[in-house]
């Protein structure tokens, strides 16, 4: 038979010896390619939203030992949960904002974000005063000396956490959903790297790591979040949280603090005292795509 | 057992797509998620911060200067001292003493007269920009750091703007993303 000139084995093996033999030798390989009991319990890992209390203490326990051993610095992995009551928006005045991308570096920053290759959660959008909001011929790589630059304005699109977000119905695993604060996250031990959300996000605001991220130890944040900064490994999606490992101690995103103009306000949307509030009652607002009817939380508005 | 005869490279195959198979499997088990809320009081009462206005380093207080001279109010382009200052900001109606007191050198003053100090400098420029002080006041207008639920760091109007020339300076961006031609 034709066959036999790709069996390598002298004699023949038939379909039973060599299913035994695959069965056995990957299962010994298994246990010798996870010879720590630290590797086995990552690979056996439930989802997070499977976890108990004393499963997910315990992965932490084993996260910041191996990300303060990677990176020569103690880190903490908080799991915190949502502060009862919130629900997060965000609003972004686009009369104000002058395209410096000081957001885009202080995001990256806080969030731990693969330098080589290049990951950015925030992507400034340069648009011509003349055609207004027009995404077809918008342009993400101006480079100028000094912003903003004549007749443009800027709007930056990151993850827009919408309420009916398509990214959380594509996903075939169940690694990302919406928390009960409203902030969309993404399970990284859970992610398949299929990158079906990216595909189904209408604002491209999830990233994949194609390659194994990058990040100077030095310029860590070792202050990190389950579901958020913490370092990714390669293979999978991440995307903005809204800061969650700082929202949920009641600070303000990072992006939000850095703004030299104030463009960026966050605040909770059941608070009617919030800032966010004010903005939604008494400015012009905007969503991004509004007849997709994916109902985001991120908010566009007019200062002026 | 003739496991000898087999190769690594036939074996991985179907150690990757059992795993697949299972990581698929447990995926499709996964259960509604309910967090358990604590329960916990909101933040204490919104505690607002501003910093000390930005003056100019050794320059305050203004009267070390002033006290010694007397006051010329005729309405003219300053040469001897201050000169650096740039003014543009509705030059054609309004001079020094319009904002800064006469009397009072340490002081400000608005419109009907009423003494203003350098910390509370906003109430002046609240008199002509009422819709921006308003804003400022809900935290819409202006950059505010700290917390969402608490406490909370406000600029006052002159941290970013220079009440002489108010218009807010054009900056140099930071660099542009990678473009994807050039990932290797």
């Amino acid at each position: 038979m034709s066959i036999k000139k790709y069996v390598h084995s002298p004699e023949k093996m038939d379909r039973r010896t060599f299913l035994k033999a695959a069965g056995l030798t990957s299962s010994a390989a298994l246990f010798s390619a996870c010879v720590s009991k630290e590797a086995l319990e990552a690979l056996l890992q439930k989802d997070f939203r499977s976890l108990s209390k004393e499963e997910i203490a315990k992965i932490i326990e084993r996260l910041e030992a191996e990300y303060s051993q990677k990176f020569g610095k103690p880190f903490t992995v908080s799991a915190k949960e949502p502060i009862p009551n919130t629900f997060f928006g965000y609003a972004l005045d686009i009369s104000r904002c002058i395209g410096c991308r000081r957001c885009v570096y202080a995001c990256v920053e806080e969030n731990n974000q693969s330098r080589d290759p290049q990951i950015q959660y925030i992507k400034v959008l340069e648009m011509e005063k003349e055609e207004g909001i027009d995404f077809l011929h918008a342009d993400l790589y101006y480079e100028h000396e000094k912003v903003p630059f004549e007749g443009h304005f800027y709007v930056p699109v990151q993850c827009q956490q919408c309420k009916n977000p398509p990214c959380v119905k594509s996903c075939p695993v169940g690694a990302t959903w919406t928390e009960p604060d409203g902030i969309v996250v993404v399970d990284y031990d859970w992610c398949i790297g299929c990158r079906t959300c990216m595909a189904a996000c209408p604002y491209g605001a999830r990233l994949f790591n194609w390659g194994e991220p990058h990040l100077p130890a030095e310029e860590t944040n070792p202050h990190t979040h389950f579901l958020g900064n913490r370092p990714r490994p390669k293979g999978v999606v991440e995307k903005c949280t809204f800061c969650i490992q700082r929202v949920r101690e009641g600070r303000y995103p990072a992006c939000v603090e850095v703004c030299p103009v104030g463009a960026r306000k966050f605040g909770n949307l059941l608070d009617k005292e919030s800032e966010i509030r004010y903005i939604l009652e008494n400015k012009r607002v905007l969503i991004l795509k509004e007849e997709l009817n994916t109902q985001p939380k991120f908010y566009y508005f007019y200062g002026t | 057992m003739r496991i000898s005869g087999m190769k690594l490279g036939s074996i991985a195959p179907s150690f990757a797509s059992i795993l697949l198979c299972l990581l698929l499997a447990a995926g499709y088990l996964a259960s509604a998620y309910r967090a358990k809320i604590p329960q916990e009081d909101k933040n204490g009462q919104e505690n607002i911060q501003i910093p000390p206005p930005p003056l100019t380093e050794g320059i305050f207080p203004c009267s070390q200067c002033h006290a010694e001279m007397e006051t010329n109010f005729t309405r003219r382009k300053l040469e001897d001292f201050h000169d650096d200052i740039v003014f543009q900001h509705d030059q054609e109606n309004r001079w020094c003493l319009d904002c800064h007191d006469a009397e009072n050198r340490d002081m400000l003053h608005t419109a009907s007269g009423e003494l203003i100090s350098f910390e509370e400098s906003f109430k002046l420029c609240g008199q002509c920009h009422g819709p921006k002080l308003r804003d400022w006041k809900a935290g819409i207008h202006g950059r505010r750091t700290g917390y969402w639920n608490g406490s909370k760091k406000y600029l006052l109007c002159v941290h970013c703007h220079d009440p002489h020339s108010p218009k807010f300076p054009k900056i140099e961006p930071e660099p542009a993303p990678r473009k994807p031609g050039k990932i290797k």
